[in-house]
């Protein structure tokens, strides 16, 4: 990549990037954590087998490994943060924007200390004349995900050597559960969008394997065929995404045609080079992308079925890593998505909107579901939808710190759930759990930690990163608005709305598990070590997690405690947008609890109160009150009905999207074979068969026979004679050499 | 000195090697008398060479020199093997290719 950079302070027709090549050792070689878990998937593939534990030592040894390269690469990014002070890589531009006035590339001004990224770069292969490079971008965001994913792929190992025990695919399983943290981390420290891409479809094989692990049930197979089929979708929106910035690079710079530079693509966009409206298609392509890999409404749907894979994979892939990735992308390519759909300044996007709109489908299902894995997938849902919601609306950090809260607190409750099944032999909350609370302790306490934190009850993780993107909406307007990009009321409303129902199907999750009396068969237990310390340790980061970003201004600490993760996170650079930070505010913080306490409260007078009331009065357990309002009220029985089915989005896809489209295709086709084609054929048969009959007689018999016996007794005559020749020995063929070498040598005298 | 004289000599050389390789029976002189070929040939090239001062000539003698020490190699085993087999090298008597 060198060559094309001009190295020099900002001249004319340069654009500063926030680069630089130069840094610490663990900056510098961030691939190696990626590469260790690969390796550790092809030994476990390889030797996986032959091995005491089955190759289950070879993927923690590697995520072990990782996870200490990923601290001390957060250390140094720490120290690097503050105190770099070199030079940092230019990028030469083609010095007229878009309208084709003399643009300046220095109007995109760095607010507050700067950051300077660590670039890493090989290049990886050229065509036609472009150097495509491949290797790592480690800045904020990176590490904050590679932290987070060693961590949690870690734990999720060593849980999964006591979940999967004894698995017929136990090899396996942990083969693929390194390649995915290899892909994962992979992806994070991607430095292009191609990079970015490949890993994307690999994670993507990975939940696919993963989900269809048990594939001997045909209902797996299904979850696994719909996960990919429906991430398809999306991926095609990122190819045409990338491209379009490919080339969109390409005409801001003179010495080339294109780019997958991530920094180039931001910096071109941050400062205002590229065309508006390519950086909006790309923009909407990428979002496709997102809606499919990160569940975003309506292309959610595989996300819920792809619980039938294992539960230590739905807790790593689709809750706390893979499907993070989205929501990792956008923020990735903030620049193209902050400048493409205008987020500074609006009061509504299609980024916030399709956030804002998840967020709410997805907590509102999350009510009607029996099994208590697919409660957990709604609330991924949802919580993903904040997330988006929140880059929608600009408050970067605070969506990366609730993707970093959320990661800890829902792969706690995923590995309860598991737990809790693991104990009852069952994901079924109403006909086969309850009153665990009793058996299973650990479990119990860890996961009233989770629901807490998913809340976001004060002081717990949740409770920081949501009130953080509530304020980043900056639609409070009581007691003075709190700043951020636009005034977001319509988010707000969302992110208010979503918080009260989190509440609430916590609450009722959690009365369904673990209180009442049990209603399943035979005699729980709590798990082992195995499961239970994992647990612990993401209850307690659960607990703790949110401390890492105490709001700006928050009084009962002292200053140099505030805003850490954002100071360390978010890039403060050429690369990355300006967007405009909220101010905290104590009302709004206040107003959200309350309204946490009003959903939760109200949920917990039904289920403590009345069904336990109820279930007395009945002499056993009950799930809901005999005559509740789905039903005495048609309103509440039609969005009961509506929910339970899920919005009919399956039905829209497979019975009229697929299901409309396939019966007149099938039926036209069906004419046409009849009517047309049949025909066709039936009469081209007939005329190939007469001529058929005079080929054979007059032609095959006659000419084409007649030439072909001539041929064969000509070639028999003449091998009989030429026979002769062919004695064996060498000295005749020798002299037979020699003879005709005489003969050219002597025709070589006379004509030349 | 003269080409012609070195030229004479290669002339001779290969046909004598000619004649070896027609008219002797024992596998192990016709051998023998591609050698002479082959370094009448050589002659040729580095005679060529010195008149027109050209090192290539004497470049690709040599690798005629290792070739033809490879190809004596092979051949010499196959009459080792001929003999084992047969107890007899008399080239004339192997005719199992006839047509």
């Amino acid at each position: 990549m060198g060559g094309l950079f001009v190295l020099a302070a900002s001249a004319a027709g340069s654009l500063p990037l926030g680069v630089t090549e130069s840094g610490n050792w663990f900056l510098r070689n961030a691939w190696l954590i990626p590469l260790l878990p690969a390796l550790s998937f092809v030994g476990i593939l390889f030797f996986g087998k032959r091995l005491p534990r089955g190759g289950s030592e070879l993927g923690i040894a590697a995520l072990g490994i990782a996870l200490l390269l990923s601290v001390c690469t957060g250390l140094a990014w720490m120290s690097h943060r503050d105190d770099y002070h070199g030079h940092e890589t230019h990028l030469s531009v083609v010095a007229v924007d878009h309208d084709g006035h003399a643009a300046d590339p220095g109007v995109h001004q760095v607010h507050g200390e700067p950051s300077v990224a660590v670039t890493n770069t090989v290049t990886w292969f050229q065509a036609g004349g472009v150097e495509f490079t491949a290797g790592t971008l480690v800045d904020g965001p990176a590490v904050m995900m590679l932290f987070m994913v060693t961590l949690v792929s870690l734990l999720i190992h060593v849980y999964s050597t006591d979940y999967v025990a004894g698995d017929r695919r136990y090899t396996h399983f942990f083969a693929f559960l390194s390649l995915f943290s290899a892909s994962m981390l992979l992806l994070v420290v991607s430095e292009n969008t191609l990079q970015l891409l490949v890993a994307w479809e690999l994670v993507g094989v990975c939940s696919f394997v993963l989900i269809g692990h048990w594939w001997e049930e045909r209902d797996n197979s299904d979850a696994a065929l719909k996960a990919f089929l429906t991430n398809r979708v999306g991926d095609m929106g990122l190819i045409v995404g990338v491209t379009i910035l490919f080339f969109a690079v390409g005409a801001a710079r003179p010495d080339t045609f294109g780019s997958f530079s991530i920094v180039e693509t931001n910096a071109l966009a941050s400062s205002g080079m590229l065309p508006h409206t390519t950086l909006l298609i790309a923009a909407c392509c990428l979002m496709a992308a997102v809606m499919s890999k990160s569940g975003q409404f309506f292309l959610h749907t595989w996300l819920p079925d792809a619980m039938a894979g294992p539960t230590p994979v739905s807790a790593l892939i689709h809750a706390a890593t893979m499907v993070v990735a989205g929501v990792f992308m956008i923020a990735r390519l903030y620049g193209v998505f902050f400048e493409g759909l205008s987020i500074a300044g609006t009061s509504i996007n299609l980024m916030a909107l399709v956030g804002g709109f998840t967020t709410l489908v997805g907590a509102c299902l999350a009510f009607v579901q029996r099994d208590i894995k697919k409660v957990l997938a709604y609330s991924t849902i949802s919580q993903l939808g904040y997330m988006v919601m929140a880059l929608g609306v600009g408050a970067w950090t605070a969506a990366m710190f609730h993707l970093f809260t959320h990661a800890f607190f829902k792969a706690c409750l995923f590995l309860g759930s598991g737990s809790v099944s693991h104990a009852v032999h069952s994901f079924d909350m109403k006909s086969d759990m309850g009153g665990l609370r009793r058996e299973m302790p650990h479990t119990y306490r860890t996961f009233m930690i989770g629901s807490i934190a998913l809340a976001g009850l004060p002081p717990l993780a949740g409770f920081w990163s949501k009130d953080e993107i509530l304020a980043g909406t900056g639609g409070w307007g009581l007691l003075g608005g709190t700043g951020g990009n636009g005034a977001y009321t319509l988010m707000l409303v969302m992110g208010m709305v979503t918080a009260a129902l989190t509440a609430a199907y916590m609450t009722r999750c959690v009365y369904l598990t673990f209180f009442g009396e049990f209603r399943g068969h035979g005699q729980p237990h709590e798990s082992g070590p195995r499961i239970t310390v994992p647990l612990w340790i993401l209850a307690g980061l659960a607990l703790v997690a949110g401390f890492a970003n105490l709001p700006k201004g928050f009084q009962l600490v002292p200053e140099s405690l505030q805003e850490r993760f954002g100071h360390y996170v978010e890039p403060v650079a050429g690369y990355f947008p300006q967007v405009t930070h909220a101010t905290p505010s104590w009302s709004l913080a206040m107003v959200s609890t309350l309204v946490v306490l009003a959903g939760a409260g109200l949920s917990g007078h039904y289920y403590f109160v009345r069904v336990t009331r109820a279930s007395k009065a009945a002499g056993r357990s009950l799930t809901e009150l005999p005559n509740g309002p789905t039903t005495r009220l048609a309103v509440a029985r039609l969005g009961h009905t509506l929910l339970a089915n899920k919005y009919y989005l399956d039905h829209l896809y497979t019975g009229i999207v697929a299901g409309g489209t396939k019966g007149p295709v099938a039926r036209f086709a069906y004419r046409t074979n009849q009517e047309v084609l049949d025909r066709a054929v039936d009469g081209v048969g007939r005329t190939a068969l007469a001529a058929g009959r005079v080929v054979y007689h007059q032609i095959d018999q006659k000419v084409v026979d007649g030439f072909i016996n001539g041929t064969g007794q000509v070639s028999t005559d003449s091998g009989e004679k030429l026979r002769r020749i062919q004695s064996g020995k060498v000295q005749n063929y020798a002299a037979i050499l020699f003879a005709a070498a005489t003969v050219l040598a002597g025709l070589l005298i006379v004509f030349v | 000195m003269l080409l012609n004289q070195f030229l004479l000599l290669s002339a001779v050389l290969f046909a004598i090697g000619v004649y070896g390789v027609l008219a002797r029976r024992n596998g192990v002189l016709v051998l023998m008398s591609i050698e002479l070929i082959l370094n009448a040939v050589n002659i040729n090239l580095v005679s060529f060479a010195a008149f027109r001062e050209a090192v290539p000539g004497e470049v690709f003698a040599l690798f005629v020199v290792a070739v033809a020490a490879a190809e004596v190699g092979v051949g010499l085993a196959m009459v080792l093997l001929l003999y084992r087999n047969r107890r007899n090298i008399d080239l004339t008597e192997i005719d199992l290719m006839r047509g």
